[in-house]
C-alpha cells in the first residue's frame, strides 16, 4: 500500500465518487498478517475512513470525537475533522435538533476535509440515526445504540416502528450494540447510579471504535484521569467504560474485522507534528507575534460563539505577559484593545459577524487613529444572530465596507485550521508595520475544525519587531524641532507611533479630521480629500505576495518546453478564499484525476489583493469563484477587474463537499 | 509650598508607578498650543483653567499622563492639554481608558466626559469601570444639556425640560450622576462646581490620590443653552441654603450660621425610617448632626446623601467627597496575575506552548 501512497495522494477526496462506501473501499484483505493486538480476527488496511460520532447534546460526542482526533494524530495519520454541534447546550434530550456530531477523516495519505460522507455512523440514538442518515451512502456501517431504540426515544423523533427492524437499514452494514446496558454492566462494583454509570457510555463507544481502527489508547486513559483529577472514582469508572468498549469488540463476534490506516507517513514533510484546531492555532499565533514582536500582547473580547475559545486560551498564558480583559460588551472589548494600543501593546479583538457589527464605529476610530489593531472575526451564519454554532464566509462585506466614511481595512484570511497560525501572525505584521487596524476572517469551520500542523523553529518565525517613535520628526520653518503624529513614513506612508510615556513626543489624535502632518483638528476641503486618499493609498500598498496559481498543465508546457501555443493550459480558474480551500482543492484534484483542466489559486489577502491578481485573472477565460455566502468575493472582483466572475455559492451553515464542487468546476470546464 | 506638595505626592499610592516630573513645572507647562474653542463664556474653561492650574501639583513627568475623552463639548478637552491625549468617540472613553490604563501602570489615565457622553451613550461603559475600579479619573462634566448638538435635552435634565427636541417638556426621570456612581459600586465618587476654583482643585486632588477610579461630577455651565442651570449654587444667597459642602470627619451643617457659628441646618438620621432628613440644628440638638464619613465601608449613607438634592430646583445638592473607600484596583490585580502565572508555571516558552503535549516525529 505504501508504494501506492503518492498517487492516491492526488486523488484524496475522489475515491467515493460512484462507489459504495463502505470501509472495504481502498482496502486489500490481509487476514494472513494479524495487527498487533487484535487477536485472531481479521485485520484490514485501508487507506482512508470517515468516522462520524452521532448523539444527543448531552451524549459528549465533542469529547469522544476530540480523543478519538488526539489518537489518530498521535497515531500519525492525517486527518481533517468537522465538529457539527446546535446553539443550544441542551436541546431537549432525544430530539432532533439536540443532535451533535463529530466526524472525523483519517487517511494514510494527505487528506484536505473532514470527508463528503461517512463510512461509520455511530448512532447513539434514535434523533442521532434519523438526522444524519441522509448523509451515510449505502454500505456504510452504523454501529447503534440499540438501548434506546424503545418507544418514547423513537416516538420523539417520528419512528413508529423501530428502524433497525423494518428494513430502513437493509442496505447498511449495521452493527446493533446495547452500549447503555454494555457501560452500566461494566460499571457495576464502582457503586455509581444507573444514571452516573450510563454517562461514561460515550468512552466505552471510544473504546470499541478505538479496537475497530487500532488506535493507541495511552493518550485518552492519561486525558480521564487528568480530566477528572479531582474525581478519581469518576475517573476510574470512564477508564473501565473504555476499556470495555475495546475489550467488546475484540471478544464479540459481530466485530469479526477490525481495520489498519497506516500512518501518513509520506504525506508530510520531515518535522514533529501535533494536531491543532483553528481557534487553537490562532491563539497561539497571536501569542507568537507578541513575542516576535517584542510587544506586551492585550486582548480586548466580549464572549461570542464561535470566537469565545481565543478568550479562553490567551486567558491561559498570562505567563507570557497576556493580558485578557473580558468586557462588558463588544464596543468595549475593541475600545480596550484600542486603548492599549495607544500605549504599545500589540492589541487584538477576538468576535464573530454581530460583535463586528457593534465594534464598527471604534474600527472607524482606529482607522482614523492609525493605530495597530488586529480583529478577529470568526464568521458564523448571519444575518443578525443566523446560525451561531453553523459555518458562513458572508462577513467579507462587513469587514471590506462596514463603517461611515472611507476606512479601507487590510483583509486576512485563513485557509485551514493549522494555518491560522501563520494568518495570525500575518496580520500582525501588517497591523505593526502600517499602524492600522487589520480584520482576520476565519469562520466556524476552521475554528473548530483539526488537522496536523508541522509545528515551526522559531527561527523561521517572521520578526515583528517595531520601533516607537523616540524623537522629533519634523523642523519647522523657525528652525524648531517638532514631533508630528502624522509625519508619515515615505515607503510604507504609516504615522509614527509615539506611545505615552515618551518625552517631547506629547501629542493629541482623535477621529476628527486632522491636518496632514501635525495632526492637529482640520475642517479644511482639500486637506480632507488628501487625507482620504492617503489613508486609502496607505492600505493599497500594504506589501502581500503575489498570487500562485496551480496549473499543471501550463507548468508541463514550459517544462516540456512547449509554447503555451502548443498545449494549452487550463482556460478555467477556480479562485477561492478562506477556508474552502479544503473542499475547492480535493474538487481540482477530482476533476484532474477525471482528465479535466483546471487552474487553482487561493487568495489570503482580500484587500489589498495581490498585485498580479489582474494579470492571473485575465489569463483564464472562466473564472470560477465558490463562496459560502452568495458571492461577495466575485462582486469585488467584477468591480475592480471587470471579469465575468461564476460565482458559485451555499449558505447552508455547512462546507463545501469535494463531489459538489467537482461537478460544479467540471460543468464549467465544458461549457 | 511646591516643596511640601511635592512630599505630599510621592506618598500617593495611587501614582507611586508613574515617573515624577524633573523640574518644576508650571500651568503653562500643561497648555497645548492649540486655540481653545469653546463658547466665550463657557463653564469649560474655568475648569480647564483649574485642571492645568493644578497638574503642576502633582509633580508627574507630563509625558506620563494622558487624557481621554469622547464626544461632546467637554470632549475637546484633550486637545488643550500638553500632555498625551486621545479624543474618541462618543461613550466609549472608559472603555478606551481602561485597556491604556490596564496595560500601563505608569501612567496617569484622566477621562474627561460629559452628561450626554457618560450617561446616556456610554452608560454602560462608565458603570462598568467604576465596578472594576479601574485606575482612571473621571472628570463628568454636568450641564444637564446636549451642547454640542445645538441644545437637546439630556439624562440629567429636569422632567419637563423645554428643548428643541422636547417642544412639549421632556418625559424622561433624570439621572442623578453622584448616586449612580454609588449604585455602580464606585469606590471615589465627588461633585464640585465650575466656578468654585478652590473647591474645584481640592476634589482634583482627593481624586488624583485616589488608587481606583474616581468619578467627579462637575456642575458646569453651558450659558448658551442651559445657562444658569446651577445658578441657585452658585449665588451667595441662594447657595447658603441650596449647598452643603461635605468634609469627611466634620458634622453636615450648612445654611446661615448658627450661634455656634457652624451652618444653621444640618442633617440628622430619621430613627424612624434610617434615611436622612434636614433639620433646624438647636444648641441641644447639634451632636444629633451626622458627622460625614466618606471612607465608610458601606455606601448607604452617601447614597441617601446624595438624594437629599432636589432635582428639579437643586435645594440640598451636597458637594464635596461624598465616598472615598479602598478596594482593591483592577489595573494592579490584573498584574498579579500575570506575576503570579509566571511564578506557578515560569516565564513562557514559546516552543514548548507551541510543541504542547501530544507530538509525533515525522522523518524524512
Amino acid at each position: 500500500m505504501t508504494s501506492q501512497v503518492s498517487s492516491q495522494a492526488e486523488q484524496a477526496d475522489g475515491a467515493l465518487t460512484g462507489e459504495p462506501a463502505a470501509p472495504g473501499t481502498g482496502a486489500e484483505g490481509n487476514g494472513g498478517k494479524n495487527g498487533g493486538n487484535s487477536g485472531a480476527k481479521e485485520v484490514r488496511r485501508l487507506d482512508r475512513v470517515i468516522i462520524r460520532f452521532a448523539g444527543d447534546s448531552g451524549d459528549g460526542m465533542q469529547l469522544t470525537g476530540d480523543r478519538f482526533t488526539s489518537e489518530t494524530a498521535t497515531f500519525g495519520n492525517d486527518l481533517s475533522t468537522l465538529p457539527n454541534f446546535p446553539a443550544e447546550i441542551r436541546a431537549p434530550a432525544g430530539t432532533l435538533p439536540g443532535v451533535s456530531s463529530f466526524q472525523l477523516h483519517f487517511a494514510d495519505h494527505d487528506i484536505l476535509t473532514p470527508g463528503d460522507a461517512p463510512n461509520v455512523l455511530v448512532a447513539m440514538n434514535p434523533a442521532a440515526l434519523k438526522a444524519n442518515l441522509a448523509d451515510v451512502p449505502r454500505g456504510a456501517e452504523i454501529i447503534v445504540n440499540t438501548d434506546e431504540f424503545t418507544k418514547r426515544p423513537m416516538a420523539k423523533v417520528g419512528y413508529e416502528v423501530s428502524p433497525l427492524e423494518d428494513g430502513t437499514l437493509q442496505a447498511y452494514n449495521v452493527h446493533p450494540v446495547p452500549l447503555t446496558t454494555l457501560t452500566i454492566e461494566a460499571l457495576k462494583d464502582f457503586g455509581l447510579s444507573r444514571k452516573e454509570a450510563e454517562r461514561s457510555k460515550n468512552m466505552f463507544a471510544l473504546g470499541l471504535l478505538s479496537w475497530m481502527y487500532h488506535r493507541p489508547t495511552e493518550g485518552t486513559e492519561a486525558f480521564l484521569r487528568q480530566k477528572f483529577a479531582k474525581k478519581p472514582d469518576i475517573a476510574e469508572a470512564n477508564v473501565a467504560a473504555f476499556r470495555a468498549g475495546w475489550n467488546f469488540g475484540e471478544t464479540t463476534e459481530d466485530f469479526a474485522v477490525s481495520y489498519e490506516v497506516a500512518p501518513a507517513t509520506q504525506a508530510f514533510p520531515t518535522g514533529t507534528y501535533r494536531n491543532i484546531s483553528g481557534n487553537l492555532a490562532l491563539s497561539y499565533g497571536l501569542i507568537a507575534a507578541g513575542q516576535q514582536a517584542d510587544l506586551p500582547l492585550y486582548l480586548g473580547s466580549y464572549p461570542i460563539t464561535p470566537a469565545s475559545d481565543i478568550l479562553h486560551e490567551l486567558s491561559k498564558h498570562k505567563n507570557f505577559g497576556v493580558r485578557t480583559f473580558q468586557a462588558e460588551d463588544e464596543i468595549a472589548g475593541i475600545g480596550a484593545a484600542l486603548g492599549a494600543a495607544f500605549g504599545g501593546a500589540l492589541a487584538v479583538t477576538t468576535t464573530s459577524g454581530p460583535g463586528v457589527a457593534l465594534k464598527s464605529e471604534t474600527i472607524g476610530l482606529a482607522v482614523s487613529l492609525e493605530l495597530p489593531l488586529v480583529i478577529v472575526d470568526i464568521q458564523r451564519g448571519g444575518p443578525s444572530t443566523g446560525l451561531p454554532t453553523k459555518t458562513e464566509q458572508a462577513d467579507l462585506l462587513q469587514a471590506m465596507y462596514g463603517r461611515n466614511g472611507e476606512a479601507p481595512v487590510p483583509i486576512v484570511a485563513p485557509r485551514t485550521p493549522a494555518d491560522c497560525f501563520d494568518a495570525a501572525l500575518d496580520a500582525a505584521r501588517i497591523a505593526l508595520m502600517y499602524r492600522t487596524p487589520v480584520f482576520l476572517l476565519s469562520d466556524g469551520y476552521l475554528a473548530n475544525g483539526s488537522e496536523p500542523w508541522r509545528i515551526p523553529e522559531l527561527d523561521q518565525l517572521p520578526d515583528l519587531r517595531v520601533q516607537f517613535a523616540n524623537d522629533t520628526n519634523h523642523t519647522l520653518a523657525d528652525g524648531t524641532e517638532v514631533f508630528w503624529p502624522y509625519q508619515r513614513d515615505e515607503q510604507t506612508l504609516a504615522r509614527p507611533w509615539a506611545v505615552p510615556g515618551t518625552p517631547g513626543l506629547e501629542h493629541r489624535i482623535g477621529g476628527i479630521e486632522k491636518q496632514d502632518g501635525t495632526g492637529n483638528i482640520s475642517y479644511d476641503p482639500a486637506n480632507h480629500d488628501f487625507m482620504v486618499r492617503t489613508r486609502q493609498a496607505k492600505i493599497d500598498g500594504i506589501e502581500v505576495p503575489d498570487l500562485e496559481v496551480d496549473d499543471p498543465t501550463a507548468e508541463a508546457a514550459v517544462r516540456d518546453g512547449q509554447g503555451a501555443a502548443a498545449v494549452q493550459g487550463a482556460d478555467t480558474l477556480v479562485l477561492g478564499w478562506g477556508s474552502t480551500y479544503g473542499p475547492i482543492t480535493a474538487a481540482v484534484r477530482r476533476v484532474r484525476r477525471d482528465g479535466g483542466r483546471i487552474a487553482q489559486a487561493h487568495l489570503r489577502h482580500l484587500n489589498p489583493f495581490p498585485r498580479n491578481l489582474g494579470a492571473v485573472l485575465a489569463r483564464y477565460d472562466k473564472v470560477v469563484v465558490p463562496e459560502m455566502n452568495l458571492g461577495q468575493l466575485a462582486t469585488l472582483l467584477r468591480a475592480k477587474y471587470l471579469v465575468d466572475a461564476r460565482s458559485y455559492t451555499q449558505v447552508s451553515g455547512m462546507p463545501f463537499k469535494a463531489e459538489q464542487l467537482a461537478e460544479v468546476f467540471k460543468e464549467a470546464i465544458n461549457d | 509650598m511646591t516643596e511640601t506638595i511635592a512630599e505630599g505626592t510621592s506618598t500617593i499610592e495611587a501614582l507611586s508607578l508613574v515617573p515624577k516630573a524633573e523640574g518644576k513645572q508650571s500651568m503653562k507647562d500643561f497648555k497645548s498650543d492649540q486655540e481653545v474653542r469653546w463658547c466665550p463664556g463657557c463653564g469649560d474653561y474655568a475648569v480647564l483653567a483649574a485642571v492645568q492650574g493644578f497638574m503642576p501639583e502633582l509633580g508627574l513627568a507630563k509625558e506620563n499622563i494622558v487624557f481621554v475623552s469622547g464626544i461632546g463639548c467637554s470632549s475637546r478637552f484633550p486637545y488643550y492639554m500638553n500632555t498625551y491625549g486621545m479624543h474618541s468617540i462618543h461613550g466609549r472613553a472608559p472603555a478606551i481608558a481602561t485597556g491604556l490604563a490596564s496595560s500601563r501602570r505608569d501612567l496617569s489615565v484622566w477621562v474627561v466626559t460629559g452628561d450626554g457622553d457618560a450617561l446616556s451613550i456610554g452608560g454602560n461603559h462608565l458603570i462598568h469601570a467604576l465596578r472594576r475600579n479601574v485606575n482612571l479619573k473621571i472628570l463628568l462634566f454636568n450641564n444637564r444639556i446636549y451642547g454640542l448638538t445645538k441644545g437637546q435635552y439630556s439624562p440629567t435634565s429636569e422632567v419637563g425640560k423645554i428643548t428643541k427636541s422636547t417642544p412639549m417638556g421632556s418625559l424622561d426621570a433624570p439621572f442623578n450622576p453622584v448616586s449612580l456612581a454609588i449604585g455602580a459600586e464606585a469606590s471615589f465618587v465627588a461633585r464640585t462646581v465650575d466656578s468654585d476654583r478652590k473647591h474645584l482643585t481640592s476634589v482634583l486632588r482627593a481624586a488624583a490620590a485616589h488608587p481606583g477610579t474616581a468619578l467627579v461630577e462637575i456642575y458646569q455651565n453651558c450659558n448658551i443653552f442651559n445657562d444658569g442651570a446651577f445658578e441657585v449654587l452658585k449665588d451667595k444667597q441662594q447657595a447658603e441654603e441650596a449647598v452643603i459642602r461635605l468634609e469627611h470627619g466634620q458634622p453636615i451643617r450648612f445654611g446661615a450660621p448658627a450661634e455656634d457659628g457652624l451652618g444653621s441646618k444640618g442633617v440628622v438620621r430619621d430613627p424612624a425610617t434610617g434615611d436622612l432628613k434636614i433639620i433646624d440644628v438647636t444648641a441641644e440638638g447639634a451632636d444629633a448632626v451626622l458627622v460625614h464619613d466618606a471612607r465608610n465601608p458601606s455606601p448607604t449613607t452617601a447614597f441617601a446623601l446624595s438624594r437629599l438634592a432636589d432635582p428639579d430646583t437643586l435645594h440640598h445638592t451636597p458637594i464635596g467627597v461624598l465616598r472615598n473607600v479602598d478596594r482593591p484596583v483592577y489595573d494592579a490585580l490584573m498584574s498579579d496575575q500575570l506575576e503570579a502565572a509566571i511564578e506557578q508555571k515560569g516565564k513562557g516558552d514559546l516552543a514548548s506552548l507551541l510543541a504542547g503535549n501530544d507530538t509525533w516525529t515525522v522523518v524524512g
